[in-house]
């Protein structure tokens, strides 16, 4: 097994809008480490979001290759990559993503409707991933009475809840104030820790950047700047 | 498929939980859809019920004699030569009096409809007393018979219940003389109870007819034979009679009008349907749109664009389910045995009750569901081909 879950190389990838042409990125070449905590920083336009989708298989590179554990994902076909996203992928999305009409728990047990669990078995590992992030009280409340940094916990629950290899994070503190950040950074940080979960997570907030191991700069599609922590 | 029923158990339960949101545009569709079964639904118990009226007027066993090309009693005239010559042919029934028979004339009068206070057109039959053993299933529901030789009549019972001035008892104006009422009849709920019923010979006086008639009815020796009597009318110099069995004539009496409530009802119904499509298909757009999110972040996870797809259908069908059911009990509530009348062959008021039928309502949930299937399939194709990438970029 490789050491890299994720690599990239001589990665392409274009926009075409009418007769325009946006070139994101032109040869990107990148390994992550299966079990880092990498964050992604850069202004806007500089790529992050579309490096996220790609790696997340909800988007494709233009050309170039993508391995995730040594195997070519962009050229699964959309059944293909669903299934992949389902095994290996857990999201966390700036804006949490709940679904507005279902409880905390039916929420989280989202992902596990696509194995082939009992429903004992789906409640047991639901129950758990909402013990982990400090939610097992409020299970059967729906979002809207939920707070910004509850919903971001049951989505992160909902993220780990099928013990994916990799959670992607975008900006998934930047709609929360600096102590409940603090409190779904520290989240992230042990699930890293104790869990091995090989985390990316794109960010513009510089102390969340911080929490990672590895933090990559981006800028118009190229890695300015790398960071490793001691 | 073990996977995905789960998947589109979920996306259907969050589609419904969901309508709330857009609670005034799934009722506009939910009723469009009851309106379009309601208005078809009423149309084909109006067609129904006028053809079970008319089909249960006409016998096998009885035959009908009219001037050849008349086509219906008004335009039909006979002599009375003709009638004696007639009843003689072979293939009529006899009893111990002679021919089975029946010389009538028929009239339109006025008689003014409680409903509206309005006056439409009545028909005043003159018959023989041989006219109602003719015809089986006639009964004095209350009263007597009318003596021959004077201005008494019997009623219809549809004239009875709708017309003002019928009461036993009661004395009208029909034509230029005053008539009683003596009884009502009903006839197994056909058309003879929206007639009048009185002697043919006051009707020839009173209305200045001599002795003519319009038509003649006879018992068949077989029910349904009625080739001897026309051929020994067509081999008769005298004789110009077209004969049918009164069944037959019914038939093609009702035909016509029947064509038209049935083939107006339908072109209608699909029409409105066009509307209420687009009601539907706006809707159903407005779901996956207000969704995309939703339904996208649904992808990311891993839930396929078939269970996106169907979770749309099912939202869709069930709405055009749900005004279906509405638009069949709200045409039940209103329809169901509703009377109703229309202009006869002879430009008089034949009365009858609207009929549901289960072909009905099979055709109302048939359109409902093939709206709420049509209305859903594009907007189910968009919600299955979202972009998963949405997930990210809508909330930017």
């Amino acid at each position: 097994m490789t050491d890299f879950i994720y690599e990239l190389k001589q990665v392409h990838k274009k926009f075409v809008k009418g007769q325009e042409s946006v070139e994101i990125f032109d040869g990107l070449d990148l390994g992550i480490k299966r079990g880092d905590f990498v964050s992604i920083m850069g202004p806007s336009g500089s790529g992050k979001t579309t490096l996220l989708n790609m790696l997340g298989g909800v988007d494709r590179p233009s050309s170039g290759a993508l391995l995730f554990d040594g195997n070519p994902i962009n050229d699964l076909n959309e059944g293909q990559l669903a299934k992949w996203r389902a095994d290996h992928i857990g999201f966390i999305f700036q804006f949490y993503n709940l679904m507005p009409m279902l409880t905390a728990e039916k929420n989280v047990e989202l992902p596990l409707l696509l194995k082939k669990l009992s429903p004992k078995k789906r409640k047991e590992n639901v129950a758990t991933a909402l013990e982990l992030v400090g939610l097992g009280e409020r299970a059967k409340h729906r979002p809207n009475e939920l707070s910004g940094g509850q919903q971001q916990r049951v989505a992160i629950a909902r993220a780990i809840v099928s013990d994916p290899d990799v959670l992607l994070c975008d900006e998934p503190t930047g709609d929360l104030d600096r102590s409940t950040a603090t409190d779904i950074l520290e989240n992230l940080q042990l699930l890293n820790k104790e869990f091995n979960k090989t985390i990316i997570m794109v960010t513009h907030d510089p102390v969340a950047a911080a929490y990672a191991n590895t933090s990559l700069h981006l800028d118009k599609g190229v890695f300015v700047e790398k960071d490793v922590a001691a | 498929m073990s996977a995905l029923l789960p998947q589109i158990r979920t996306v259907v339960s969050m589609n419904i939980l969901s309508l709330p949101q857009r609670m005034w545009m799934a009722l506009t569709t939910l009723l469009a859809v009851a309106i379009v079964v309601a208005v078809l639904l009423a149309f084909l118990a109006m067609a129904n019920g006028f053809q079970t009226t008319v089909k249960n007027s006409g016998s096998d066993a009885l035959g009908i004699g009219l001037r050849a090309g008349s086509q219906a009693e008004l335009n039909s005239g006979l002599s009375n030569e003709q009638v004696k010559l007639i009843v003689e042919a072979p293939g009529i029934k006899r009893n111990a009096d002679g021919p089975i028979s029946s010389a009538e004339l028929y009239v339109v009068v006025g008689g003014v409809r409680k409903s509206t206070g309005l006056e439409a057109n009545l028909s005043l039959r003159g018959i023989e007393l041989d006219g109602v053993a003719l015809r089986p299933g006639v009964e004095i529901m209350e009263g007597r018979m009318f003596t021959p030789g004077k201005n008494e009549i019997v009623v219809g019972r549809a004239v009875w219940r709708d017309y003002e001035n019928f009461e036993i008892g009661d004395e009208i104006r029909l034509g230029t003389a005053n008539w009683r009422v003596v009884g009502i009849f009903s006839a197994n709920g056909g058309v003879y109870e929206s007639e009048i019923w009185t002697d043919v010979r006051t009707v020839q006086t009173q209305f200045n007819r001599g002795n003519t008639y319009q038509v003649v009815r006879f018992a068949l020796e077989t029910p349904g034979d009625v080739e001897k009597i026309q051929a020994y009318s067509d081999n008769n110099p005298q004789l110009n009679f077209d004969i049918s069995t009164e069944k037959e004539y019914f038939s093609e009496q009702a035909e016509g009008i029947f064509n038209i409530i049935f083939y107006i009802g339908w072109p209608l119904a699909i029409i409105m349907a066009l509307g209420a499509l687009a009601g539907a298909l706006n809707t159903m757009y407005t779901s996956v749109s207000q969704r995309t999110q939703e339904i996208a972040t649904l992808r990311a996870i891993g839930f396929t664009g078939l269970s996106a797809f169907i979770g749309t259908m099912v939202e869709s069908l069930l709405l055009a389910i749900l005004g279906g059911v509405l638009g069949t009990g709200a045409a039940f509530l209103f329809f169901d045995g509703m009377q109703g009348s229309t202009l006869g062959s002879s430009f008089t008021q034949i009365v009858f009750d609207f009929q549901m039928s289960r072909e009905s309502l099979v055709s109302g949930m048939q359109i409902a569901v093939l709206i709420g299937l049509v209305g859903g399939f594009f907007p189910a194709l968009k919600a299955a081909r979202i972009p998963v990438v949405k997930a990210f970029s809508m909330q930017h």
